[in-house]
């Protein structure tokens, strides 16, 4: 379970969370929905320990996160995938090699079981057929499907995905969406997706919250918030809002 | 009062910044037991740092080695006493010279590419992947490149010594008149009249070349690891990593002179 609570977090002048609370349950996928620059990414990068809340409480399986040391982070995060905006492929390794990376460094596989592994999830986000190229040479929607890959390669526990659908077509969007939905119905895999899509946030999510004003502004089951009336809802949710 | 205020603050991130690389350089020593596992990182460095720059690296080490004969010969010819030309340059580039050189030169090419590189990995969020990754950015980026010019450094310095000392000879002889066999003669004699097993000239200068390999490559690394704020961020981080680079050669290279010249005799 990923649990933030009254998290406080001020960014140079910026107040960017402001008594955020936030609960995930095991197994379920939360969809964090908010204007840019609300804090989304920011609230990310408190669950995986990149940052530190200046106040309020940061748990995952009820570990205090912003206390934990460097190997208690690695740790857990050797529990979790990461999907970042761009991708943030290494740059100078191929797309399999790139997948690969978190197998070579943490994992006891054999060379062969790991090239098998890789293979297998380039193949569920359809990116095999670009495994021996580099990143620069890929488009932005393949750079987003090969983190994606890299993200579910260990098979996490849980898994936290920053606008997974950024610059992908409506075609591949779904498939990503579908994606995320299977990650979570097979491996029981948790999910926190930020994301402005509401067709992302409707098949993805168990749970819908709207950031604003670095607080929940509102959040609730995905046919409530569909049907809510809060102005943010409609926004974000609405009938034509993608 | 804001004056005080701003000098604080600079002297502050001066600080921390000085903190971070000591810091770095320890942290990566510290996982040198991962270096097997970095090895083809490290050997592709490696060739990027010390075969690509060779180039550059030997053209400048022979007309510096030319400039110093011509210029010391054309007083040394006033005296009349020319023959002391090859143990001047010998020991000039073996010294100083050599790996001075080699030092400036790796740090405006092979240390601004890697704070270049680390540095848009940084602004590019690859860094924080490879946290998120529990993989350490130290010794999966850091290690390679350190272990990589410390090798390198000495290396080429050892190249450029010899290439500076040639071309030095070749001054010599077509413009003051000293004949080939006299210059090699005095620069062997120079350099092995300590009666070691290695040179104390050689020893010292490659010493020093290879404090100049780690300080650049921790230098570089750290630059980019602290950069910040897209292609400003890595433009600025760049040039801290060549200019503190080379304030740093300069002050080392005074303080090893010291230490072997004055201090140990």
């Amino acid at each position: 379970m990923i649990e933030l609570r009254l998290v406080k977090k001020r960014l140079g002048t910026r107040q960017v969370l402001d008594g955020l609370t936030l609960l995930v349950p095991k197994g379920t996928t939360y969809v964090l929905m908010g204007p840019s620059g609300s804090g989304k990414s920011v609230t990310l990068r408190h669950i995986i320990g990149i940052l530190k809340p200046d106040s309020g409480s940061v748990k995952v399986d009820s570990l205090d996160v912003p206390a934990m040391n460097r190997e208690q982070l690695m740790t857990l995060r050797k529990r979790m995938g990461y999907l970042f905006q761009n991708g943030a492929l290494i740059n100078w390794l191929t797309v399999a090699e790139n997948v690969a990376l978190p197998l070579r460094e943490h994992s006891r596989l054999g060379r062969r079981e790991v090239q098998e592994r890789v293979m297998e999830v380039l193949r569920v986000v359809r990116m095999d057929h670009a495994a021996d190229l580099h990143p620069s040479r890929i488009s932005g929607g393949m750079k987003l499907r090969t983190g994606l890959a890299r993200a579910l390669v260990t098979q996490p526990e849980y898994v936290l995905y920053d606008e997974p659908n950024a610059g992908l077509d409506p075609v591949m969007s779904h498939q990503i969406h579908e994606l995320i939905c299977e990650v979570r119905g097979t491996l029981g895999v948790t999910g926190l997706v930020v994301t402005h899509s509401r067709a992302c946030a409707t098949i993805c999510g168990d749970q819908i919250g709207i950031l604003d004003g670095g607080r929940i502004a509102i959040e609730g089951k995905v046919a409530e918030m569909t049907h809510s009336d809060h102005p943010l809802a409609r926004a974000f949710l609405g009938a034509g809002s993608d | 009062m804001n004056l005080f205020a701003a000098i604080g603050q600079m002297l502050r991130e001066r600080i921390e910044g000085a903190g971070f690389v000591v810091g770095l350089f320890l942290r990566a020593t510290g996982s040198l037991h991962y270096l097997p596992r970095r090895l083809r990182f490290l050997l592709d460095t490696a060739y990027n740092a010390g075969v690509r720059s060779l180039p550059v690296t030997l053209i400048v080490a022979a007309f510096a080695g030319a400039i110093l004969a011509l210029q010391t010969g054309i007083e040394l010819r006033r005296f009349g006493d020319t023959s002391v030309l090859g143990t001047i340059t010998a020991l000039t580039m073996c010294r100083e010279m050599g790996p001075f050189i080699t030092g400036v030169i790796l740090a405006a090419t092979v240390g601004s590419a890697m704070a270049a590189e680390i540095g848009t990995m940084k602004v590019s969020d690859e860094i924080t992947a490879l946290e998120v990754m529990s993989v350490d950015p130290v010794n999966y980026l850091v290690l390679p490149r350190l272990v990589a010019l410390a090798v390198m450094c000495p290396l080429v310095t050892a190249l450029s010594n010899l290439i500076g000392i040639y071309g030095g000879g070749i001054v010599a002889e077509h413009n003051l008149g000293v004949s080939q066999t006299l210059f090699w003669d005095s620069a062997h004699e120079a350099l092995i009249s300590s009666g070691m097993l290695l040179p104390k000239e050689l020893y010292v200068g490659l010493f020093k070349a290879l404090v100049y390999g780690t300080t650049i490559a921790t230098v570089s690394c750290s630059a980019g690891l602290r950069a910040e704020g897209g292609a400003l961020g890595v433009g600025l981080a760049v040039q801290a990593a060549v200019r503190d680079s080379v304030i740093l050669i300069i002050v080392f290279g005074f303080i090893i002179t010291w230490f072997f010249y004055f201090l140990a005799g």
